[in-house]
């Protein structure tokens, strides 16, 4: 338990609205957790590879374009393929209240919508983070 | 002599309010002073710091009669799935008295990839629409006359592909370049440090933005070339004074890569725009506008030497701040709307763009893009805010404002001038460790309430999900891979290898002008992503690094 919880923050797509994503990836340093930020534009393929070398135990997808139908269900069954099934998936961005029990059938965690405040996010991760 | 009397009058006054604060508190953080007069802009000169509208330093508006001759440009900023869909929706907003059009592209489009290339999946129409090729652009601008209105573009990378579609659309319309009409936002600058949207690395791509002045100093003569961008500096968490100053120091780097290249600053400088934010702050909002219209003036005459009225002037096109509507009782935006229209006009904007109220959710919807027209036409028509020029000159507090404004955005421009300008001041992520350290300190603000937000951390109710968003049908990417099958299969392969072939070899020299390559490639149908593609494989891709 004494290991700090490893968060990779991510941005799969081509959005470049960063700056929740950064907003969140300091919020959860500052929470004491250690944080990779990746930076934009990332396929899913890249993020599970990143996630696997970064050994993280939570992956926080951030999209604000409309492709997260697409790009975040990819990115968990990716995550699997590469025997990640303990890494805690979450997602959050522009995302219609519609969307949100499809992408929870397919494995994100849990998604936060504009508007929430960073420690909720890092509640949540202290408490379903395996 | 009077000014030692106010000085008295304030003392007695600030003593009296000290006595009464035990008993009635003021708010807590509150930035501004309590009360503005006189004092708060000692040395103010009225010819000098204000001068007349449509005149040297242009504080007060660049025309001479502001709205009482003709009211903004309505512009609202639209795009999605196909550009069959897109192009009803302009249609309708035209019909509904829109008075300009404004393309949003999809991501795909603008980041140069086909609808057909891996990067694309799941992108393609959902920000905007997608375009891969003239044949794309001839829907999107059917039955829309192109002499008759004016089109603005939200494209930077491949503003060059998209602006020769443009023009080989209005050929086909019978319309020639030099009666065109509208903008390209060609700001790469921006996507570097805050939006995102770049392709190739910094030294092409400014090379790029040249070769559009050029080209369009002497072939369409009325289009805005670039249209330099505060607008997502502010949204990516920037302050007021941090949106203008970053912004303008981007503009001066255009202005010297235009200069180094061999133009002349009087033959392509009337041609920039900018475009601000419209945030929630009115007033700190009316004094920005004022202070960049200041701070633009002096730069482009005291440093560029720059001789025409035209080429000293800040045209802004405006967007209301998408990052302050809440996704909580999204009906409330719609006020958040109105006053940041009201900043807006009463700051002096050339055009317009209202955010809709569902746009925290997706995008908006025919119904919330007509309130969001209807409050600029309210502001226009009912609120006598645009009855006359510059409404607020000469309130101590704006002015004082205007004043901190722009101090604090020339100490920006210098400190940048010493990094050596925005492309270095980029490189190194000074500005976007800047911005990134403004959106914290917000974000923290509102969480530790020391900054309402209402409906988000006062004012909350229990909400029912939010229906009849807007959705972009799945099958616009299935779509628009059909429609490049079938052109590729029926256009002349050929001609489009020799176009590509000599956009190549002209990539290749520094001294070309790569627009009537462009636009031959785009005539005989080549594709925007092959176009990039070849651009891509002579000038590289741009690799961000990202700090936190």
């Amino acid at each position: 338990m004494d290991k700090r919880i490893r968060v990779l923050v991510a941005k799969p797509g081509l959005d470049g609205h960063d700056r929740g994503a950064k907003v969140v990836a300091r919020a959860l340093r500052d929470a004491g957790f250690e944080v990779i930020y990746t930076g934009i534009r990332l396929t899913p393929e890249q993020i599970a590879e990143a996630a696997l070398q970064e050994d993280v135990n939570v992956v926080a997808l951030s999209l604000l374009s409309g492709a997260h139908n697409t790009l975040f269900p990819r990115a968990v069954e990716l995550l699997k393929e590469k025997g990640l099934t303990d890494v805690l998936v979450i997602g959050g961005g522009v995302i219609p209240d519609a969307d949100i029990p499809g992408l929870k059938a397919a494995g994100v965690a849990e998604v936060f919508t504009p508007g929430t405040p960073t420690s909720e996010i890092v509640e949540f991760i202290k408490t379903n983070v395996k | 002599m009077a000014n030692e009397t106010l000085k008295a009058g304030m003392q007695a006054y600030n003593a009296k309010v000290e006595k009464s604060l035990a008993k009635f508190p003021e708010r807590k953080n509150l930035a501004p002073n309590r009360l503005y007069t006189p004092l708060d802009i000692e040395g103010f000169d009225y010819e000098k710091d204000l001068g007349f509208p449509g005149e040297y330093p242009f504080t007060r508006g660049v025309q001479p009669t502001m709205y009482r001759g003709r009211f903004w440009t309505m512009r609202m900023y639209a795009g999605f799935s196909t550009a069959e869909e897109s192009n009803k929706r302009y249609r309708y907003l035209l019909e509904s008295g829109g008075t300009g059009l404004s393309v949003a592209f999809d991501l795909p489009t603008q980041i140069g990839y086909d609808s057909d290339h891996a990067m694309a999946e799941g992108e393609v129409g959902k920000v905007g629409v997608a375009i891969d090729s003239l044949a794309d652009m001839e829907i999107l601008f059917d039955q829309i006359p192109l002499d008759k209105v004016s089109t603005s573009m939200t494209i930077n990378a491949p503003a060059s592909v998209l602006l020769a579609m443009y023009i080989a659309v209005a050929e086909k319309q019978g319309v020639s370049a030099d009666k065109l009409n509208g903008t390209i936002q060609n700001d790469i600058l921006k996507e570097y440090a805050a939006r995102g949207t770049y392709i190739f690395p910094p030294k092409p791509s400014m090379r790029l933005i040249t070769n559009i002045f050029e080209f369009c100093s002497k072939n369409v003569p009325n289009w805005n070339t670039i249209s330099i961008s505060g607008y997502h500096i502010r949204e990516a968490g920037a302050t007021a004074s941090q949106e203008i100053a970053f912004t303008i120091a981007d503009g001066i780097a255009y202005v010297e890569a235009a200069i180094k290249a061999g133009m002349n600053v009087d033959d392509f400088a009337g041609r920039l725009s900018f475009f601000w934010n419209a945030h929630n702050n009115v007033l700190e909002e009316v004094a920005k506008f004022r202070a960049s219209r200041r701070i633009w003036a002096k730069v482009m005459k005291e440093r560029f030497g720059a001789q025409k009225a035209k080429s000293q002037m800040l045209r802004v096109h405006t967007q209301t701040a998408g990052s302050m509507l809440t996704a909580q009782q999204p009906d409330n935006n719609i006020i958040r709307v109105a006053l940041q229209t009201a900043a807006a006009v009463m700051g002096g904007t050339q055009s317009l763009h209202t955010n809709s109220k569902d746009e925290a959710l997706a995008l908006p919807t025919e119904d919330s893009v007509r309130i969001a027209l209807r409050t600029q036409q309210i502001v226009a028509y009912e609120s006598g805010l645009a009855d006359t020029v510059d409404p607020l000159a000469g309130s101590y507090y704006v002015e004082a404002l205007t004043n901190k404004i722009e101090a604090e955005a020339w100490d920006y421009i210098k400190k940048i001038d010493e990094i050596g300008g925005a492309p270095v001041a980029i490189e190194k992520g000074y500005i976007q460790k800047e911005i990134q350290d403004s959106a914290y300190k917000w974000q923290m603000e509102v969480e530790k309430n020391e900054r309402v937000i209402v409906g988000v951390n006062k004012f909350q109710i229990e909400e029912k999900p939010i229906e009849g968003l807007l959705r972009v049908d799945a099958s616009v990417g299935e779509l628009q891979k059909k429609k490049l099958a079938d052109l590729r299969a029926k256009r002349d392969n050929a001609a489009v290898d020799a176009k590509l072939a000599a956009l190549e070899a002209g990539c290749k020299d520094e001294n070309v002008n790569l627009m009537p390559l462009i636009l031959d490639a785009v005539r005989a149908y080549a594709t925007e992503g092959e176009i990039c593609g070849v651009m891509r494989k002579v000038f590289g891709e741009y690799q961000a690094h990202t700090t936190l």
